[in-house]
């Protein structure tokens, strides 16, 4: 049961990141790297502010203001320096990693003295279920307003944006600051929960958030009315599911990376073709009809 | 069409895991006699590992902590049993590591590096936790004194004689000036190395240039601007230093720098000497201290320790590369070893 538990926070935590990670990859269509920066940001950030003697509430929201600002200046480098969306992700995570090892004044800061969110004395699987649900519902109801329109838009349909004589560069600007914003909230949490901060924590974030996205859509798309950003969630607690169940597996050591990649791999095989509802039955038309059936 | 790819989808699946469960037969019967042992006796001692990265010096550390017990009589799969996972370098996934061995209700953990060690003491305050490879537990937050921690943390610390190594170092090479360090920034063990040394060589009227790397690819051009500057190149134990060591003597002995390290695999990758540490006997000494814990003492009464004996290694076909004659007190004083250069 704990195991489950211990699954289900750090997908979540990682499943704020994932909702980050989204804004930008699917929506903005913008393979931002700056992810692996920004996500120690938040720890680092964090960190340093409940050192110094913050409220750790306080501590978390300068981590989302923090990335927001690292996002910003990826859209400042794409937008209006115009470099390419790769290099100016490359060009920020980069330049972060110093800028985090200032704002620490070293590699690793533990926690384990300070106040969290989490020692509040509720658990910490209900902190985390209410903080990643109010996360989750804020971002809907952004997309259903004219700007979260627009935020789409620009992924679909640059011309009709352009068309609509509307500036495509404040748009990216903005998903950029939202999305790493998110992403540095989601560091700052998980620093607090592991008890520590360190600069390498970043490390592989960005694949992780990507393969995340990738395996829920394709495990969960066919669920009637679900929404992106629930998908987003779902896939990051199955990534994590699967590195938890490598790790349990008794396998040596050495091989929990590929372990992990073969479970990936099993999900899809399964359910790539995505999960749906037993009792609704598919429609097959006359194209799939003649292409599967057998001749008489 | 659909229900024949989902059946070959579960044949390939099944395939893999025969494959990969074939892999780990012997493990697997291994576990199973550690099982049956633990259903003949609820006083099996349990042991998890959760060790950071696969890495020379790590391993060493977890070899010799085995050897270790084994030396006091408790062999793996016989009267104890261990359990080892790797995070294969990835933080959050110690953190998994550390809730797992804590769901199996380990009775003991052995944390190696500094992130393995503060999430198993962020997931337990009860199991006892030994650590190694932390060079200083009270920065990390893991012990309130190196006298006695006042937590169910206890083990060694890889700190290294930093001073002895300045000394060392200008026994061998008593015209240096000008000392390079090159060091992973994001490691903070080597980051307490790098400001030790610095104090160190303001004493000694020594200059230090140091460089800071993030990754295996930065080395190179760090050393190439380094080796400009400096007489002599310190290596502290950094983890990815170490694993780079044979690019780095390749390169100093091109420019005929000799090259101090901190551990003896460094001195084994290469490097001139070092009066230092060894991860292999470190790792013994915390098994040996995993032991008293399970004779029944309290982490709080084993003090965090270090290195008992601080050991000069040199390196015979280094010091001939670079045309450095080794005085007779220190080759009477050290043990001499061969290998690790190109030639």
């Amino acid at each position: 049961m704990d195991f489950l538990v211990n699954i289900l926070e750090q997908g979540l935590i990682f499943g704020i990141m994932v909702l980050g990670v989204y804004i930008t990859y699917k929506l903005l269509d913008f393979p931002d790297l700056s992810v692996d920066g920004t996500f120690p940001l938040g720890a680092c950030i964090t960190a340093s502010a409940m050192v110094s003697g913050l409220n750790p509430w306080i501590a978390t929201i300068l981590a989302f203001i923090g990335g927001s600002m690292a996002g910003a200046i990826t859209g400042f480098l794409h937008v209006k320096l115009r470099i390419t969306n790769l290099l100016s992700g490359i060009l920020v995570m980069t330049g972060v990693y110093s800028i985090n090892l200032r704002i620490m004044g070293k590699a690793n800061v533990a926690l384990f003295q300070q106040n969290t969110i989490f020692t509040s004395g509720i658990s910490i699987i209900m902190v985390l279920l209410v903080l990643t649900i109010i996360i989750k519902i804020l971002l809907d109801l952004f997309l259903k307003t004219k700007l979260g329109f627009l935020l789409n838009a620009v992924g679909d349909n640059p011309v009709l944006v352009t068309s609509i004589g509307l500036d495509i560069g404040k748009v990216k600007f903005l998903g950029l600051a939202l999305s790493n914003g998110l992403v540095a909230l989601a560091g700052s949490i998980m620093a607090q929960y592991q008890g520590f901060s360190d600069v390498g924590m970043g490390t592989g974030v960005i694949v992780m958030g990507l393969a995340s996205i990738i395996i829920g859509e394709m495990v969960f798309k066919k669920l009637p009315l679900i929404l992106p950003t629930t998908i987003a969630l779902l896939g990051s607690i199955l990534y994590k599911a699967s590195t938890a169940f490598a790790l349990r597996m008794g396998l040596p050591a050495t091989d929990l990376k590929l372990i992990t990649a073969i479970i990936v791999i099993g999900i899809l095989a399964i359910y790539g073709k995505g999960i749906s509802l037993p009792w609704k039955k598919r429609n097959r038309g006359g194209a799939s009809l003649v292409a599967t059936t057998k001749s008489i | 069409m659909v229900g024949k790819r989902r059946l070959l989808a579960i044949v390939i699946m099944l395939l893999m895991a025969v494959v990969l469960w074939g892999c780990s037969s012997g493990e697997e019967a291994s576990n199973d006699e550690g099982n049956k042992k633990v259903v003949q006796d609820d006083e099996i001692f349990k042991i998890g590992i959760s060790q950071l990265a696969e890495h020379p010096a790590l391993d060493g550390s977890r070899e010799g902590f085995i050897d270790g017990l084994a030396s006091k009589g408790f062999i793996d799969g016989d009267n104890i049993s261990i359990d080892f996972q790797n995070a294969q370098g990835d933080i959050p996934t110690t953190q998994l590591i550390a809730q797992n061995l804590v769901s199996q209700e380990m009775d003991m953990i052995f944390a190696i590096a500094t992130p393995a060690a503060q999430s198993a003491f962020n997931t337990t305050k009860e199991i006892p936790i030994l650590i190694t490879a932390v060079t200083d537990p009270v920065e990390a937050g893991l012990a309130d004194s190196w006298e006695s921690s006042n937590t169910n943390v206890t083990g060694t610390s890889d700190a290294t004689p930093v001073k002895e190594q300045f000394a060392l170092l200008q026994e061998l090479v008593p015209k240096a000036s000008k000392v390079g360090i090159i060091y992973n920034t994001s490691e903070v063990n080597s980051e307490i190395q790098v400001e030790k040394a610095t104090e160190v060589a303001e004493e000694l009227g020594i200059e230090i240039i140091s460089s800071g790397v993030t990754n295996a690819n930065e080395i190179p051009q760090a050393l190439d601007a380094l080796v400009e500057k400096v007489d002599v190149l310190y290596i502290p134990t950094d983890n990815l230093v170490a694993s780079s060591m044979p690019l780095i003597v390749n390169k100093t002995n091109e420019k005929n720098i000799p090259v101090i390290g901190a551990e003896r695999a460094h001195v084994e990758a290469g490097a001139l000497a070092t009066e230092g540490i060894d991860y292999y006997e470190l790792g013994f000494q915390t098994g040996l201290m995993a032991v008293e814990i399970i004779n029944g003492k309290e982490p709080t009464e084993l003090p965090v320790s270090t290195m008992e004996e601080y050991k000069l290694i040199i390196n015979e076909d280094s010091a001939q590369i670079l045309k450095i004659n080794i005085p007779e007190s220190l080759k009477e004083k050290g043990e001499l070893i061969k290998g690790g250069t190109a030639s």
